[in-house]
């Protein structure tokens, strides 16, 4: 009899080290993906109080509205590169959004299952994984040297491409979640299926699709890459389509190069003033269309929607055909 | 209440509305099918236009040094009369950093992921992952000017510095004398800014896992970690994956935040010893010597370099989709 009390003894002791042992492996893995959380939100948390701290003292009237004066003394301002970034982000949105937006509604509305849109998918998911150097390299290509030097157009081209697969992607899923009856009911009045695609399927969609060129735009608007070898960077303001333009991210990074403290604070300034735009975007989207209420709890821009082959691989696995 | 006025008013908004968009009917359709499969095309034309324009600028490089003698070498020499063009050590450059990136930033990044979806209540997963997302939405420029102002000095005297006193002479990876711009700092700053994409990516995909899944473990008795370990990770590893060669995507192709904290070596310089070497990458040549270029060959040769990104970058992602696409397709399989 005590031989098996004594084996009940060991067993039980076995079983109870083990637990302890798992239970202290949960734990600590517990903590350790807080620290990742923590890992994550001290850069953020230092980036954001860095350029809070560093550009507020360099912003002034004259700095949003002045060109670029002696750098050493930090006379002027940055006013041709927010100039700048306007008109070349304006621009590529002009021939970026409309492609995306009509390629998304192809995607969505009118492709059968046959190889071209098969190709379009592809390789617009592709193109979302384009480095922007290499399409900085093509707006050099086929406009600076076609027409003889930097210009604004060659810049818009390039950023333009970065945008357009991220638009199309977003406009794709978000149509594509708009109900069938909606184009019915649409389709039973006689409409015909262009008027009943602009006017009924993609207005219901409409913040899917705002969210989208939001994304694009904010995206755009922080390249610095595709800007050095298509709009080269100047102090001077704008000076016709054909002529170089500057940008902030661009001014950003050549005033970060000079060894002088005056144009380091006017790079901190810049760059408060990129992150205001950026934001202001983003947080005028969700005043504006998402929600009347601003609520921390939804994500507002969803990462996810710039990568259409997640959304893709999502959909399979919760098992929901396409 | 209504008045006849706004009666009629109606009446003829009505018939406004029916006749707008009854009108019409064939040629407009037809119309805007071919719109909206020429906007499609034209994203195709546009591949098309990457792949010819620098395919046809880089021409004159490879042809000059040679298609794979450009791959094969080391020498960087852009002074007139000698130059010398090889791609290697910038190759070289970018795979280190992107792995020294890819290193540190996924196991954070699944962290994130897992705190979010697993562990977290929703009340606090949902704001953290939305915090986390803001760090996506800051320009690479940004993480630059603060990389190079801020956080390199930080990970100049906490990290590489204790490493180097404590292994420099024993371990040859630690041997450099740390200068904070060198290919470490360049991967960490990498790892920063691949982290909210690779973790809100994975968080999805984890969220995706069937409920049933967590269930049958924690029946067995299983710990949260061993429900995430053994149960939620073998089934959505494909996914994980994708996230993960996304991320890496990203960072092999990212350029002005890597120009700004690398160190810029050029030619075989450029290929790190150890850890806190400088190096440069394929895209950070180009960002650093575009505008300086002025031979038709130097352009020529760094436009080669783009190529070699390209084909790099496409080979990444094109990878990824079908990687995922097979897998993922077999995942649904194993859950009857």
């Amino acid at each position: 009899m005590s031989n098996t009390s004594e084996r009940k003894q060991i067993i039980q002791d076995s079983i109870l080290r083990t637990n302890a042992r798992r239970r202290i492996i949960d734990k600590a893995i517990t903590v350790a993906t807080i620290a990742c959380v923590a890992a994550a939100l001290i850069p953020l948390g230092s980036i954001l109080f860095e350029v809070f701290k560093n550009g507020a003292s360099a912003i002034s009237f004259e700095f949003l509205t002045e060109p670029q004066g002696s750098i050493v003394r930090g006379d002027g301002g940055i006013g041709p590169a927010i100039q700048g970034t306007l008109i070349v982000v304006g621009l590529a949105s002009l021939m970026g959004v409309p492609v995306g937006v009509l390629g998304g509604i192809y995607l969505s509305e009118y492709a059968g299952t046959g190889k071209f849109p098969y190709f379009v998918r592809f390789f617009n998911n592709v193109m979302t994984g384009l480095p922007s150097i290499v399409l900085g390299i093509v707006g050099y290509i086929i406009l600076v040297l076609t027409i003889g030097s930097f210009n604004v157009m060659a810049g818009a081209i390039a950023l333009s491409i970065i945008m357009i697969p991220i638009v199309l992607g977003v406009t794709e899923q978000t149509v594509k979640l708009v109900p069938n009856s909606v184009r019915e009911a649409g389709h039973s009045l006689g409409i015909p299926k262009w008027k009943v695609t602009m006017f009924i399927t993609l207005w219901s969609a409409k913040n899917g699709v705002l969210t989208g060129i939001v994304l694009g735009i904010s995206r755009i608007a922080g390249e610095t890459a595709p800007l050095i070898t298509t709009i080269l960077g100047t102090s001077l303001f704008f000076q016709g389509f054909f002529g170089p333009v500057d940008a902030l991210p661009l001014r950003i990074w050549r005033l970060s190069q000079q060894p002088y403290d005056a144009s380091h604070e006017f790079a901190w300034g810049s760059a408060l003033i990129l992150i205001l735009m950026i934001l202001s975007l983003s947080v005028a989207l969700r005043y504006l269309v998402l929600e009347r209420k601003f609520r921390l709890r939804l994500p507002p821009l969803s990462l996810n929607y710039s990568f259409p082959i997640v959304s893709g691989m999502l959909k399979k696995m919760r098992g929901t055909k396409e | 209440m209504t008045s006849p006025e706004s009666t009629k008013s109606r009446e003829e908004r009505k018939n406004m509305l029916s006749s707008f968009f009854l009108r019409g009917r064939r040629r407009g359709d037809t119309i805007f099918k071919w719109v909206v499969i020429a906007a499609a095309g034209y994203t195709l034309l546009l591949l098309g236009l990457v792949v010819f324009s620098v395919g046809e600028g880089s021409l004159a490089a490879f042809g000059k040094e040679g298609f794979f003698q450009f791959f094969a070498q080391t020498d960087w020499n852009p002074v007139e009369g000698r130059e010398s063009y090889g791609a290697l050590p910038y190759i070289v450059g970018t795979l280190v950093s992107a792995g020294i990136a890819m290193a540190i930033g996924v196991p954070i990044s699944l962290g994130i992921a897992v705190f979010i979806s697993e562990i977290a209540p929703p009340r606090i997963g949902t704001p953290v992952g939305y915090i986390v997302e803001v760090l996506a939405a800051i320009p690479s420029i940004i993480y630059g000017l603060w990389a190079l102002f801020v956080f390199r000095f930080w990970i100049l005297d906490f990290i590489e510095r204790p490493l180097h006193e404590a292994f420099g002479g024993s371990i040859p990876l630690f041997a450099q004398t740390p200068f904070g711009l060198d290919v470490f700092t360049a991967g960490i700053v990498l790892a920063i800014m691949i982290i909210p994409i690779i973790s809100s990516i994975a968080r999805e995909i984890l969220k995706a896992v069937p409920n049933s899944q967590r269930e049958a473990a924690y029946s067995l008795g299983a710990t949260r970690w061993e429900t995430v370990w053994k149960f939620v990770f073998p089934y959505a590893k494909a996914g994980l994956l994708g996230a993960a060669i996304l991320g890496l995507g990203r960072a092999v192709g990212e350029t002005i935040l890597v120009t700004m904290v690398i160190g810029n070596a050029v030619g075989a310089a450029a290929i790190p010893e150890g850890l806190f070497d400088q190096s440069q990458t394929l895209s950070s040549v180009i960002a650093n010597e575009f505008n300086e270029a002025v031979t038709n060959f130097h352009i020529s040769s760094l436009i080669a370099l783009a190529v070699v990104l390209f084909i790099l970058t496409m080979a990444i992602n094109i990878g990824a989709q079908f990687l995922v696409s097979r897998m993922v397709r077999v995942v649904p399989g194993a859950r009857e």
